[in-house]
């Protein structure tokens, strides 16, 4: 792969800016927040060109964000925010992703490490075998076609409606677990057919749901509002998103967008851009179906969290209340969302895209949880199985310079394939061990993609948003067990 | 003999390279390339077949969508594929019967999910030793 050769202006430390006549065609400059020292990785790849080309869109303002996350994606670079104003801007469903609403939600417990870590393999037992993961997984729940419309419509109230967890998690989910503006009628058939079976599956690839011991508190009153009072304090990550229905309605859209590109005459540097204008019958009709898969993910998640806490609840013998199971907040890793930001002191409505981004909203703001309102958003970083993962918040910074974004993860260094030949399975399960660190997994072989070799370390990532302001580092949290599917 | 296809590394994905000395066997080396990335082939045997009729807007993204049609086929009614044949292929239209068998959990070890076929650096070219195609796929 040819190293990337452009130019990059530096802003601050951890502020760099590709300048918009970089390549002809760019209506606003990049910014990349990184490190120095990830610079010089970050040019081995074309994800900085991706972040370039992004800015061709029509509509965009501020400028094409780059998160220190980011890696090649097709189009849009995962670890890349794009906001464009709904007036005249365009919707694209390379900038949400295939899997739509892939996220995280966290929650606590009131268990101690020591408590935990005697019965930690009967535990990831159990949750192995009470979560449906893995290849071509399905579901326990069986979702009718009639119910399925509602899922889509309703995401995680869905899924308490039918007793999975509390009305009081939705309070603590990004959007309350239901976007707005679902119509399962823009929704192919085959989606459904797709979705219909997967749905309350953690799935594979980079999916997991991790047993994690918190280690450092950064900021203890902050983490005392999120129920977070103590070193060695227990803590269950889910990460997963809309399976195969995201997946396919990507893919049913992006071929509706290829078309709606010639037919608005939109000029674009890479066809996985394909995009259209946000108020056109064609970008309505894919945010109409992106809020059914963000929905569908939060279902999804909401159910997890109930098999969660059931299965605590099997393995200590008390109930999930008892064990202090509460959500601390479920966000959304790649998702567009019609937001209100002020730009240049105009308040102005635009369509963020946030792939592989975090949304990140200040105290105060009027789209957060009470609990939070004047913390901030919780944000929640995974970083990778052998590492760590963080617990930030969002800020006034963010909402001013990022449209109210930041970091969503570690990002991959390795492709699957080099990770493959390089490292193998056992390997990584006997290392993990040696830490402490169980891991269960449907393919072995594929958890060699997943090692932390794979990946950047979420430490400096974490690091460059809370130096540049973009968030807050709330507390550090180390994986004990880990599930991948 | 000719090699039919290669797997390639691509930053968080996978991507194949197909080949054929038409574009029919192009087609039908991708959708190979595809099922050796998901399963063991040599595993699957053809005990159903489906006729499937695919159209887009041109020939590349015909390609890409004739392999989104049968990544749907597993993911939602699991069948594996093994062989194609390509009844009839314009610049815009395929007409294909696929032989295989529904997925079988004793008998079929699945090594990776592939969710989609992208547009991502697609590309099919033709030289002087037939066509070649590239195609970056999700999973």
């Amino acid at each position: 792969m040819a190293r990337w050769q452009g130019q990059l202006i530096k802003i601050d430390d951890y502020r760099w800016k590709i300048p918009e006549n970089y390549k002809s065609g760019m209506r606003v400059p990049g910014l990349i927040y990184a490190s120095k020292e990830m610079l010089e990785s970050l040019r081995e790849e074309q994800a900085l060109e991706q972040v370039a080309n992004v800015a061709f869109l029509p509509g965009i303002v501020g400028y094409s964000f780059a998160m220190p996350d980011i890696h090649w994606g097709y189009g849009f670079p995962i670890g890349g925010v794009a906001a464009m104003d709904i007036k005249n801007g365009v919707v694209s469903p390379g900038g949400v992703g295939y899997d739509i609403n892939c996220g995280v939600r966290l929650l606590r417990t009131s268990l101690s490490e020591a408590e935990v870590r005697p019965k930690i393999n009967q535990l990831i037992n159990e949750l192995f075998l009470n979560v449906p993961s893995g290849l071509g997984s399905e579901g326990k729940i069986k979702v009718s076609q009639k119910e399925m419309n509602r899922l889509m419509v309703e995401g995680a109230r869905w899924a308490v409606k039918r007793g999975f967890g509390y009305e009081e998690d939705l309070d603590v989910t990004e959007e309350g677990g239901c976007l707005a503006g679902a119509e399962p009628s823009k929704v192919s058939d085959k989606a459904v057919k797709r979705g219909m079976p997967q749905a309350g599956t953690l799935g594979s690839g980079n999916h997991f749901l991790e047993i994690q011991v918190v280690k450092e508190i950064f900021d203890p009153h902050i983490a005392s509002i999120m129920g977070i009072s103590e070193i060695g304090q227990i803590l269950v990550l889910i990460h997963t998103g809309s399976r195969g229905f995201g997946h396919q309605v990507c893919t049913d859209h992006l071929r509706v967008m290829e078309q709606a590109v010639s037919k608005y005459g939109i000029k674009l540097p890479d066809r996985q851009l394909a995009c259209a204008p946000i108020e056109s019958k064609e970008g309505k009709d894919y945010l109409a179906a992106m809020a059914c898969a963000a929905n569908y993910a939060w279902a999804n998640r909401q159910c997890i969290a109930h098999w969660v806490r059931e299965s605590f609840s099997k393995v200590f013998g008390k109930s999930a209340e008892q064990l202090g199971m509460k959500q601390i907040y479920d966000v959304a890793h790649n998702i567009a969302k019609i937001e209100e930001h002020t730009i240049d002191g105009r308040k102005v409505r635009v369509c963020v895209h946030r792939k592989g981004a975090t949304r990140a909203f200040p105290a105060g703001h009027k789209d957060i949880p009470i609990r939070y309102k004047e913390v901030g958003q919780p944000v929640l970083v995974p970083g990778d199985m052998g590492r760590c993962s963080f617990i930030a918040v969002g800020t006034e910074k963010a909402m001013a310079e990022s449209f109210g974004s930041t970091c969503h993860g570690a990002g991959r260094v390795l492709s699957r394939g080099a990770a493959k030949r390089s490292i193998r399975g056992a390997d990584v399960i006997r290392e993990l061990e040696s830490r402490g660190i169980i891991v269960k997994a449907e393919s072995i072989s594929s958890l060699a993609e997943e090692a932390s070799q794979a990946y950047k370390d979420v430490t400096e990532v974490i690091d460059v948003v809370h130096q540049a302001g973009i968030s807050k580092k709330v507390a550090m949290a180390i994986p004990m067990g880990v599930i991948k599917g | 003999m000719k090699k039919a296809f290669e797997i390639i590394d691509h930053a968080a994905d996978i991507g194949i390279i197909a080949y054929g000395t038409d574009v029919e066997e192009l087609f039908s080396n991708a959708a190979l390339a595809l099922f050796s990335l998901i399963t063991e082939p040599e595993s699957v045997e053809e005990k159903l077949h489906l006729d499937l009729e695919v159209s887009s807007e041109d020939r590349d993204s015909l390609l890409v969508e004739w392999l989104n049609e049968l990544i749907y086929l597993f993911d939602a009614k699991h069948i594996l594929f093994n062989r194609f044949d390509i009844e009839s292929l314009t610049h815009n239209q395929l007409k294909a019967t696929c032989h295989g068998e529904g997925f079988d959990p004793m008998k079929h070890k699945i090594k990776r999910g592939v969710k989609a076929a992208t547009y991502h650096m697609l590309k099919l070219d033709k030289n002087s030793d037939g066509y070649k195609a590239q195609i970056i796929l999700d999973i």
